[in-house]
Protein backbone atom coordinates (compact mmCIF):
# COMPACT_ATOMS: atom_id res chain seq x y z
CA UNK A 1 0.00 0.00 0.00
CA UNK A 2 2.93 2.65 0.78
CA UNK A 3 4.48 1.99 -2.44
CA UNK A 4 1.39 2.32 -4.55
CA UNK A 5 0.33 5.44 -2.92
CA UNK A 6 4.21 6.85 -3.50
CA UNK A 7 3.06 5.75 -6.85
CA UNK A 8 0.03 7.44 -7.15
CA UNK A 9 1.83 11.42 -5.48
CA UNK A 10 4.42 10.87 -8.70
CA UNK A 11 1.30 10.06 -11.13
CA UNK A 12 -0.89 12.54 -10.24
CA UNK A 13 2.08 15.37 -10.05
CA UNK A 14 2.71 14.46 -13.50
CA UNK A 15 -0.82 13.70 -14.84
CA UNK A 16 -2.05 17.29 -13.76
CA UNK A 17 0.98 19.37 -14.44
CA UNK A 18 1.79 20.46 -10.32
CA UNK A 19 5.07 21.11 -10.96
CA UNK A 20 5.32 23.52 -8.11
CA UNK A 21 4.58 20.24 -6.17
CA UNK A 22 6.99 17.33 -5.13
CA UNK A 23 5.47 13.95 -3.63
CA UNK A 24 6.74 14.61 -0.72
CA UNK A 25 4.26 17.76 -0.75
CA UNK A 26 0.90 15.91 -0.57
CA UNK A 27 0.18 14.03 2.56
CA UNK A 28 -1.53 10.69 2.34
CA UNK A 29 -4.80 11.62 4.14
CA UNK A 30 -4.41 15.40 2.58
CA UNK A 31 -8.09 16.22 0.70
CA UNK A 32 -7.38 16.65 -2.50
CA UNK A 33 -10.30 18.72 -3.76
CA UNK A 34 -10.75 22.27 -2.77
CA UNK A 35 -9.23 22.84 0.55
CA UNK A 36 -6.46 20.21 -0.15
CA UNK A 37 -4.29 20.24 -3.30
CA UNK A 38 -7.10 22.60 -4.69
CA UNK A 39 -7.78 20.03 -7.69
CA UNK A 40 -11.07 20.92 -9.71
CA UNK A 41 -13.71 19.19 -11.50
CA UNK A 42 -11.08 18.78 -14.78
CA UNK A 43 -8.87 16.74 -12.50
CA UNK A 44 -11.20 14.32 -10.98
CA UNK A 45 -11.08 13.20 -15.14
CA UNK A 46 -7.99 13.21 -15.43
CA UNK A 47 -7.68 11.35 -12.00
CA UNK A 48 -10.39 8.98 -13.47
CA UNK A 49 -8.48 8.69 -16.82
CA UNK A 50 -4.91 8.13 -14.53
CA UNK A 51 -6.81 5.31 -12.68
CA UNK A 52 -7.84 3.51 -16.67
CA UNK A 53 -4.50 3.72 -18.16
CA UNK A 54 -1.83 2.98 -14.82
CA UNK A 55 -4.30 0.43 -13.21
CA UNK A 56 -6.81 -0.72 -15.48
CA UNK A 57 -9.45 0.15 -12.80
CA UNK A 58 -12.62 1.83 -14.00
CA UNK A 59 -15.07 3.99 -11.52
CA UNK A 60 -18.14 2.59 -12.82
CA UNK A 61 -20.25 4.86 -10.75
CA UNK A 62 -19.34 8.33 -11.20
CA UNK A 63 -21.54 8.78 -7.07
CA UNK A 64 -18.28 7.04 -5.91
CA UNK A 65 -15.99 9.95 -6.86
CA UNK A 66 -15.96 12.08 -3.85
CA UNK A 67 -15.35 8.71 -1.83
CA UNK A 68 -12.57 7.36 -3.90
CA UNK A 69 -10.67 10.71 -4.27
CA UNK A 70 -10.90 12.05 -0.88
CA UNK A 71 -7.13 11.32 -0.68
CA UNK A 72 -4.15 9.29 -1.94
CA UNK A 73 -5.08 6.91 0.85
CA UNK A 74 -8.80 6.44 -0.53
CA UNK A 75 -7.85 6.33 -4.13
CA UNK A 76 -4.58 3.40 -3.05
CA UNK A 77 -7.48 1.75 -1.21
CA UNK A 78 -10.30 1.99 -4.07
CA UNK A 79 -7.28 0.48 -6.71
CA UNK A 80 -6.77 -2.18 -4.05
CA UNK A 81 -9.95 -3.67 -3.77
CA UNK A 82 -10.62 -3.29 -7.18
CA UNK A 83 -7.81 -5.17 -8.62
CA UNK A 84 -8.62 -7.99 -5.77
CA UNK A 85 -12.00 -8.51 -7.25
CA UNK A 86 -10.99 -8.60 -10.75
CA UNK A 87 -8.42 -10.90 -9.61
CA UNK B 1 -8.56 60.18 -27.80
CA UNK B 2 -7.33 56.80 -26.82
CA UNK B 3 -3.71 56.22 -25.41
CA UNK B 4 -1.63 53.12 -24.84
CA UNK B 5 -0.60 52.64 -21.32
CA UNK B 6 2.02 50.08 -21.70
CA UNK B 7 2.95 47.49 -23.70
CA UNK B 8 4.67 44.25 -23.05
CA UNK B 9 6.67 41.17 -25.20
CA UNK B 10 7.65 37.76 -25.12
CA UNK B 11 10.00 36.54 -27.73
CA UNK B 12 12.16 33.61 -27.49
CA UNK B 13 14.02 34.01 -23.87
CA UNK B 14 13.53 37.70 -23.57
CA UNK B 15 11.10 40.31 -22.51
CA UNK B 16 10.28 44.42 -23.22
CA UNK B 17 8.13 45.87 -21.37
CA UNK B 18 7.16 49.76 -22.67
CA UNK B 19 9.94 49.00 -25.23
CA UNK B 20 12.84 48.07 -22.87
CA UNK B 21 14.55 44.72 -22.02
CA UNK B 22 13.43 43.28 -18.86
CA UNK B 23 15.86 41.03 -16.72
CA UNK B 24 14.35 37.60 -16.03
CA UNK B 25 17.09 36.29 -13.61
CA UNK B 26 18.09 32.69 -13.51
CA UNK B 27 16.51 30.65 -10.81
CA UNK B 28 18.31 27.14 -10.34
CA UNK B 29 16.94 24.19 -11.16
CA UNK B 30 14.16 25.85 -13.83
CA UNK B 31 15.55 24.86 -17.17
CA UNK B 32 12.79 26.72 -19.20
CA UNK B 33 12.10 29.87 -20.19
CA UNK B 34 8.09 29.90 -19.09
CA UNK B 35 8.65 28.78 -15.82
CA UNK B 36 11.72 30.79 -14.87
CA UNK B 37 9.32 33.96 -15.40
CA UNK B 38 6.66 32.54 -13.67
CA UNK B 39 8.82 32.02 -10.28
CA UNK B 40 10.56 35.49 -10.61
CA UNK B 41 6.63 37.47 -10.88
CA UNK B 42 5.99 35.10 -7.88
CA UNK B 43 2.03 35.56 -8.88
CA UNK B 44 1.03 32.52 -6.14
CA UNK B 45 -1.27 31.18 -9.16
CA UNK B 46 -0.69 27.34 -8.63
CA UNK B 47 -3.49 26.61 -11.97
CA UNK B 48 -1.03 28.16 -14.21
CA UNK B 49 1.16 24.62 -14.32
CA UNK B 50 -1.99 22.80 -15.68
CA UNK B 51 -2.11 25.79 -18.93
CA UNK B 52 -1.59 25.52 -22.18
CA UNK B 53 1.18 27.42 -23.58
CA UNK B 54 -0.43 30.04 -25.25
CA UNK B 55 -2.47 30.53 -22.08
CA UNK B 56 0.67 30.62 -20.05
CA UNK B 57 2.50 33.76 -22.22
CA UNK B 58 -0.91 35.36 -22.13
CA UNK B 59 -0.81 35.29 -18.27
CA UNK B 60 2.83 36.17 -17.75
CA UNK B 61 2.37 38.75 -20.24
CA UNK B 62 -0.54 40.43 -18.33
CA UNK B 63 1.17 39.93 -15.10
CA UNK B 64 3.78 42.35 -16.36
CA UNK B 65 1.55 44.28 -18.52
CA UNK B 66 -0.12 45.27 -15.27
CA UNK B 67 2.30 45.44 -12.68
CA UNK B 68 2.27 49.18 -12.68
CA UNK B 69 -1.38 49.66 -14.41
CA UNK B 70 -3.84 48.46 -11.69
CA UNK B 71 -6.96 48.08 -12.88
CA UNK B 72 -8.91 48.00 -10.34
CA UNK B 73 -9.88 51.38 -10.10
CA UNK B 74 -12.65 50.50 -13.12
CA UNK B 75 -15.99 48.79 -13.28
CA UNK B 76 -14.39 45.01 -14.39
CA UNK B 77 -17.41 44.79 -16.70
CA UNK B 78 -16.14 47.92 -18.55
CA UNK B 79 -12.78 46.32 -19.62
CA UNK B 80 -12.15 44.67 -22.53
CA UNK B 81 -9.92 42.10 -24.40
CA UNK B 82 -8.65 41.96 -27.98
CA UNK B 83 -6.64 39.09 -28.58
CA UNK B 84 -5.45 38.13 -31.63
CA UNK B 85 -3.11 34.71 -32.97
CA UNK B 86 -2.09 32.49 -36.60
CA UNK B 87 -1.92 29.06 -34.75
CA UNK B 88 -4.34 29.33 -31.68
CA UNK B 89 -4.24 26.45 -29.66
CA UNK B 90 -3.15 24.34 -32.66
CA UNK B 91 -0.22 22.90 -30.72
CA UNK B 92 -2.79 21.75 -27.85
CA UNK B 93 -5.16 20.70 -30.32
CA UNK B 94 -2.67 18.22 -31.88
CA UNK B 95 -1.47 17.08 -28.63
CA UNK B 96 -5.10 16.18 -27.24
CA UNK B 97 -5.36 14.82 -31.06
CA UNK B 98 -2.62 12.25 -29.71
CA UNK B 99 -3.87 11.97 -26.55
CA UNK B 100 -7.20 10.79 -28.04
CA UNK B 101 -5.62 7.28 -29.76
CA UNK B 102 -5.39 6.29 -26.68
CA UNK B 103 -7.47 8.01 -23.68
CA UNK B 104 -8.28 11.47 -24.60
CA UNK B 105 -7.17 14.03 -22.01
CA UNK B 106 -9.48 15.99 -19.99
CA UNK B 107 -7.42 18.68 -18.82
CA UNK B 108 -5.98 19.26 -22.94
CA UNK B 109 -9.59 19.43 -24.12
CA UNK B 110 -10.21 22.22 -22.17
CA UNK B 111 -7.46 24.14 -23.88
CA UNK B 112 -8.52 23.60 -27.31
CA UNK B 113 -10.05 26.88 -28.09
CA UNK B 114 -7.55 29.51 -29.29
CA UNK B 115 -9.91 32.34 -26.54
CA UNK B 116 -9.29 30.08 -23.53
CA UNK B 117 -6.18 32.34 -23.17
CA UNK B 118 -8.24 35.20 -23.28
CA UNK B 119 -9.98 33.41 -20.40
CA UNK B 120 -7.54 33.19 -18.42
CA UNK B 121 -6.84 36.18 -18.52
CA UNK B 122 -9.79 37.65 -18.05
CA UNK B 123 -10.16 35.15 -14.58
CA UNK B 124 -6.68 36.45 -13.37
CA UNK B 125 -7.77 40.08 -13.70
CA UNK B 126 -11.46 39.76 -13.75
CA UNK B 127 -12.05 41.51 -17.11
CA UNK B 128 -15.64 41.00 -17.56
CA UNK B 129 -16.15 43.19 -20.62
CA UNK B 130 -16.41 42.90 -24.49
CA UNK B 131 -13.57 39.81 -25.43
CA UNK B 132 -13.09 39.04 -28.70
CA UNK B 133 -10.40 36.82 -30.44
CA UNK B 134 -9.30 37.12 -34.24
CA UNK B 135 -7.04 34.31 -35.85
CA UNK B 136 -5.21 36.56 -38.26
CA UNK B 137 -2.08 35.69 -40.61
CA UNK B 138 0.44 37.76 -38.87
CA UNK B 139 0.70 40.37 -36.07
CA UNK B 140 -1.87 42.58 -37.74
CA UNK B 141 -1.47 46.36 -35.89
CA UNK B 142 -4.33 48.29 -37.93
CA UNK B 143 -6.85 45.14 -37.34
CA UNK B 144 -6.39 45.56 -33.89
CA UNK B 145 -6.43 49.04 -32.90
CA UNK B 146 -9.39 49.25 -35.21
CA UNK B 147 -10.95 46.52 -33.25
CA UNK B 148 -10.29 48.23 -29.85
CA UNK B 149 -10.86 51.67 -30.56
CA UNK B 150 -14.10 50.16 -31.68
CA UNK B 151 -14.78 48.22 -28.63
CA UNK B 152 -13.98 51.36 -26.69
CA UNK B 153 -16.31 53.71 -28.47
CA UNK B 154 -19.48 51.07 -26.53
CA UNK B 155 -20.37 53.61 -23.64
CA UNK B 156 -18.92 53.39 -20.30
CA UNK B 157 -15.94 51.38 -21.60
CA UNK B 158 -12.82 52.56 -19.86
CA UNK B 159 -10.43 50.13 -20.88
CA UNK B 160 -8.91 47.25 -23.38
CA UNK B 161 -6.42 44.85 -23.49
CA UNK B 162 -5.26 44.06 -26.76
CA UNK B 163 -2.93 41.58 -28.31
CA UNK B 164 -1.11 38.83 -30.31
CA UNK B 165 -0.28 35.56 -28.55
CA UNK B 166 1.31 32.91 -31.03
CA UNK B 167 2.93 29.36 -29.72
CA UNK B 168 3.34 27.21 -32.15
CA UNK B 169 6.61 24.34 -33.19
CA UNK B 170 8.33 25.60 -30.05
CA UNK B 171 8.32 28.99 -31.10
CA UNK B 172 6.53 31.63 -29.27
CA UNK B 173 5.47 35.66 -30.00
CA UNK B 174 3.55 37.34 -27.83
CA UNK B 175 2.68 40.83 -27.76
CA UNK B 176 0.42 42.54 -24.88
CA UNK B 177 -0.69 46.69 -24.38
CA UNK B 178 -3.31 48.05 -22.64
CA UNK B 179 -5.19 50.53 -24.11
CA UNK B 180 -7.07 53.74 -21.62
CA UNK B 181 -9.04 57.00 -22.24
CA UNK B 182 -7.49 57.79 -19.19
CA UNK B 183 -4.19 59.27 -20.17
CA UNK B 184 -1.29 57.15 -17.74
CA UNK B 185 1.48 55.06 -18.04
CA UNK B 186 3.36 55.51 -21.30
CA UNK B 187 0.16 57.99 -22.42
CA UNK B 188 1.61 57.24 -26.52
CA UNK B 189 -1.98 57.92 -28.69
CA UNK B 190 -3.39 54.81 -29.57
CA UNK B 191 -2.58 54.10 -33.62
CA UNK B 192 -1.50 51.31 -35.26
CA UNK B 193 1.93 52.63 -36.28
CA UNK B 194 2.84 53.20 -32.67
CA UNK B 195 1.33 49.01 -31.87
CA UNK B 196 3.69 48.25 -35.33
CA UNK B 197 6.28 50.13 -33.56
CA UNK B 198 6.24 48.48 -30.29
CA UNK B 199 5.88 45.13 -31.72
CA UNK B 200 8.94 45.57 -33.74
CA UNK B 201 10.92 47.18 -31.56
CA UNK B 202 11.61 43.82 -29.67
CA UNK B 203 12.93 41.93 -32.92
CA UNK B 204 15.24 45.70 -33.66
CA UNK B 205 16.66 44.75 -30.32
CA UNK B 206 17.97 41.10 -30.77
CA UNK B 207 22.02 40.99 -30.56
CA UNK B 208 21.87 44.59 -29.33
CA UNK B 209 20.23 45.90 -32.46
CA UNK B 210 22.51 44.27 -35.31
CA UNK B 211 19.88 41.53 -36.15
CA UNK B 212 16.31 42.04 -37.13
CA UNK B 213 14.06 38.97 -36.96
CA UNK B 214 10.37 38.75 -37.79
CA UNK B 215 8.63 35.60 -36.76
CA UNK B 216 5.29 36.89 -37.31
CA UNK B 217 3.20 33.62 -38.08
CA UNK B 218 5.28 31.50 -37.56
Amino acid sequence: MEQLMEDLKRQIIEALNLKHLKPEDIGNDQPLFVEGLGLDSIDALELIVLLQQQYGVKLDNPQEGPTVFRSIRTMAEFITTAKKASA
Amino acid sequence: MLYISGTVSIQGNRIQRNGSAVSVPEVGGVPDFVTRVYEWLKPEYPKFYKMDLPSQLAFLAGEVLLRDLSLSGYDPAMIALTLTSASGSLDTDLRYAASARTMASPALFVYTLPNIAGGELCIRHKLKGENTFFITPAFDAPLLAGHVEQTLRIPGMEACIGGWIEAVDGHHDVFLYLAEKTKRGLAINHTAEELEKFYQSHYGTVDGGSEKTDHRGA
